[in-house]
């Protein structure tokens, strides 16, 4: 058997990173989500947004865990499996792994520290500070590796010379035409991300009538942050992005839309099935020049189909379309999820509505998925580079290491994440059940 | 004047040997953690490191990336050569991260022993292939003229470098030892103190092994150093700081001997650091083939960017480690938020 050793690092770096990024998405929306709670409870003194406290910041606590643990992985990979992209573009990449973990490993490690074993010993305020740091540091964390993630997607600021790619101007590299919009629409899927969460928990113990002071509290707090933040997603970050795609990748964009043939008045894909070689969309719903619309802010102007590139220039279509479609899909379930829920708290008919309710829990999943979905169109609508126009995927990998070794470590990280996959789930589902603590009797005064 | 490369030479050491000396302590307790005799005692060496590990072990990736921005080709070599062991230690420290968070969460005597033996393997395998890592960089790897490394994974797994990994752990497990001292108190802390002692005499013996052997194995590593007033200073340091952990220990100044314990680790990076520069990977084919903070360096606009970036950055994260460490210190003491 004839083992594709580009292939096979493809699958690895998949593999690792996609199950590393199952976590961070709850981690930072857990956070943000944790920042308000502890607030009400520090400022407020509410003792119901206290326990609500300690019972997310434990789910917060084996999320990070796991994601801590899969993310050691990514430091070093760029090493073990693309030593030559490493060697070619290291001079960039490397610059904002380093700041990464300057400004944002060391302050949501240190802190997370600080906020699980610190409540008793530290003041409110402190504490509160802590988890502050927390969802600050993560968020920094994001932001570094989107320009990292980015400068592959819209390279700037560098020059190819003695073999290399180097750095001739920091700031465009950091602030390369991707990257703020690509922050701001990952963090807001975190964000999605955690209220669904909160969200299904909060859910669940409702149904199960435990703690129901804690989770009404919790459904009612996820439930409005969630409607926002899904709201924003669309527009305008999900847009925005969008846009910048048109106008910096153009090839993954004809891929993602399903456009084929390059035309104006170019049309908006609702539903089509797509096929390869060549590139074909069949069965499509489409409306006529909302692409162009959406694209160039007018209906006639002229969006660049698949086959305007070389055949050998253009992405995966069926991966790169069903990806993207079914990320938009979520996107839009996400806002009528959250506004159903806004107009039931409104009502003031949630607390029972028990088939959404049950909605709810079903959805936990879902966010998580989309953020996969999303990312499996970013990096597989950049192919066949590894940094666009810049250095191709099966150029980048390491020379020296063999198929039969990549085969080897793809088996072990995949048995090792089955199980802690496995055991994370078993370990907030149990964490779940248990629910919040029981309040204190309310003291009775006379 | 001294160069940008240079600079990060010495920033990179600084960094791993942050590491060393911060996770290091982890290690060794996860190590002494197989020899724990009940419950209790798993429980404190647990949640004696709780509340600082994961900020440790940051040093490392800390370590990695400016290794990777720095001197590109250097990381790139190494880990795609070091490649299956590279995976084994990850593997290693994921089981390490997730037993700390795990074993607390269900109350089952199977289970527990489940992540005190994945934490306990998880530490005991890096304590050890560091100092392989080590020992492999002071002895040279398999360098062709390109830069590829051209070895194997058997070929790491030499007498010398398993050497230096048996050495790394003896050096550890007395760091951990010490650390744990300042976390008990009674009969546990006695055992730890003992155990930092035997830890001890392990280490000096091998050290002196190791210093021979390394005289032996890669005579280049002492050209032209023996007249650098560093290395002199290093060394007596490192004389200084070994000697004064025992007699630390007899008149229970655990503090002392921990801090003495730091700069021996400190030293000991240091004086492999200043032999092997201006060398990061020698290469055992051919000396000249091998990767220098001159042939192997990212740009200076690059390293300068780095530079600020850690001016600015570092002394914020030492700033809030030390108050976090104020904040923790003392006996480890059980409560309902420990593991």
């Amino acid at each position: 058997m004839n083992l594709d050793p580009v292939l096979l690092s493809r699958l690895q770096f998949a593999m690792t990173i996609g199950f590393h990024f199952i976590f961070p998405p709850v981690s930072i929306g857990l956070a943000w989500l944790l920042v308000i709670i502890e607030g009400f409870g520090w400022r407020r003194g509410d003792e119901v947004y206290v326990r609500m406290g300690k019972f997310f910041g434990k789910l917060l606590a084996i999320t990070f865990a796991v994601g801590v643990a899969t993310g050691i992985v990514m430091e070093f990979q760029f090493g073990t499996n693309w030593a030559e992209y490493s060697k070619f573009v290291g001079d960039i990449i490397g610059v904002p792994l380093v700041a990464e973990g300057v400004f944002a490993f060391f302050l949501e490690s240190a802190f997370l520290g600080v906020y699980l074993f610190g409540r008793n010993k530290l003041s409110k305020g402190v504490h509160w500070f802590s988890i502050l740091m927390v969802a600050v540091g993560s968020t920094i964390s994001a932001f570094w590796i989107l320009v990292a993630n980015s400068w592959m997607q819209t390279p700037a600021g560098y020059v190819i010379q003695n073999g290399r790619a180097e750095l001739t101007n920091f700031f465009e590299a950091v602030f390369n035409p991707s990257t703020m919009i690509r922050f701001f629409h990952t963090v807001e899927a975190a964000l999605i991300t955690g209220a669904f969460v909160m969200a299904g928990v909060a859910a669940y113990l409702l149904l199960k009538n435990n703690r129901a002071e804690v989770a009404r509290k919790a459904l009612k707090l996820s439930i409005i942050f969630g409607l926002i933040v899904s709201l924003l997603e669309l527009f305008p970050f999900g847009h925005g992005h969008a846009v910048q795609v048109a106008q910096t990748q153009p090839e993954k964009l004809a891929a993602i839309e399903g456009l084929i043939d390059g035309q104006t008045n170019a049309p908006m894909v609702l539903f089509g099935v797509p096929s390869e070689d060549p590139p074909r969309l069949d069965y499509s719903i489409k409306i006529p020049g909302v692409l162009s619309w959406l694209a160039y802010g007018n209906a006639e102007a002229y969006v660049k189909g698949l086959n305007d590139f070389p055949p050998d220039e253009i992405p995966p279509f069926w991966l790169t379309f069903v990806s993207f479609h079914s990320m938009v899909a979520l996107g839009q379930y996400f806002i009528a999820v959250m506004l159903i829920g806004a107009f039931l708290l409104y009502r003031k008919k949630l607390w029972n509505q028990r088939w959404y309710l049950k909605l709810l829990v079903f959805s936990i999943p879902l966010p998580i998925i989309a953020c996969q979905l999303g990312w499996i169109a970013a990096e597989v609508g950049r192919q066949p580079w590894v940094v666009y126009k810049v250095m191709k995927t099966a150029d980048a990998i390491s020379l020296t290491v063999s198929a039969g070794e990549i085969l080897f470590s793809i088996i072990l990280f995949g048995l090792i994440y089955l199980f802690l996959g496995a055991l994370y789930i078993y370990l907030v589902v149990r964490e779940v059940k248990r629910g919040p603590e029981v309040g204190q009797a309310k003291k009775v005064t006379a | 004047m001294i160069d940008l490369s240079t600079v990060w030479f010495a920033l990179i050491g600084v960094l791993f040997t942050g590491y060393a000396i911060l996770d290091g302590f982890d290690l060794g307790v996860g190590v002494l953690h197989l020899f724990a005799r009940n419950d209790k005692e798993r429980r404190i060496n647990m949640n004696a490191i709780g509340p600082v590990w994961d900020g440790n072990e940051v040093w490392l990736l800390v370590g990695g990336g400016a290794l990777f921005a720095a001197f590109p080709p250097v990381y790139a070599t190494v880990f795609s050569g070091y490649y299956l062991a590279l995976i084994l230690l990850l593997a290693a420290l994921i089981f390490r991260a997730v037993s700390l968070e795990f074993r607390g969460k269900v109350d089952s005597p199977g289970w527990r022993r489940l992540w005190d033996w994945s934490f306990g393997l998880g530490s005991l395998l890096p304590a050890i292939l560091f100092g392989v890592a080590v020992g492999n960089i002071l002895r040279g790897l398999p360098i062709d003229e390109n830069g590829m490394f051209t070895g194997s994974f058997l070929g790491l797994l030499n007498p010398y470098s398993i050497l230096i990994g048996v050495l790394s752990l003896s050096m550890l497990v007395m760091h951990g030892a010490l650390y744990m001292t300042l976390k008990t108190n009674g009969s546990l802390q006695a055992r730890m103190s003992k155990w930092a002692s035997g830890a001890w005499i392990g280490f000096v013996v091998l050290y002196l092994l190791a210093t021979i052997s390394t005289a032996l194995v890669s005579p280049f590593l002492f050209d032209g150093v023996l007249k650098s007033p560093l290395f002199w200073m290093l060394f007596l340091l490192l004389v200084a700081a070994v000697i004064y952990i025992p007699l630390t220990l007899k008149e229970e100044k655990y503090f002392r001997a921990f801090m003495s314990s730091s700069i021996t680790i400190a030293c000991l990076i240091g004086l492999a650091a200043v032999s092997l520069y201006p060398r990061l990977v020698p290469s055992i084919t051919n000396l000249a083939y091998s990767l220098t903070v001159y042939n192997a360096s990212s740009t200076p606009r690059t390293l300068t960017v780095m530079l600020i970036i850690a001016l600015v950055g570092m002394p914020i994260v030492i700033g809030y480690t030390a108050y976090i460490y104020r904040v923790f210190k003392g006996k480890t003491v059980i409560t309902e938020e420990s593991y």
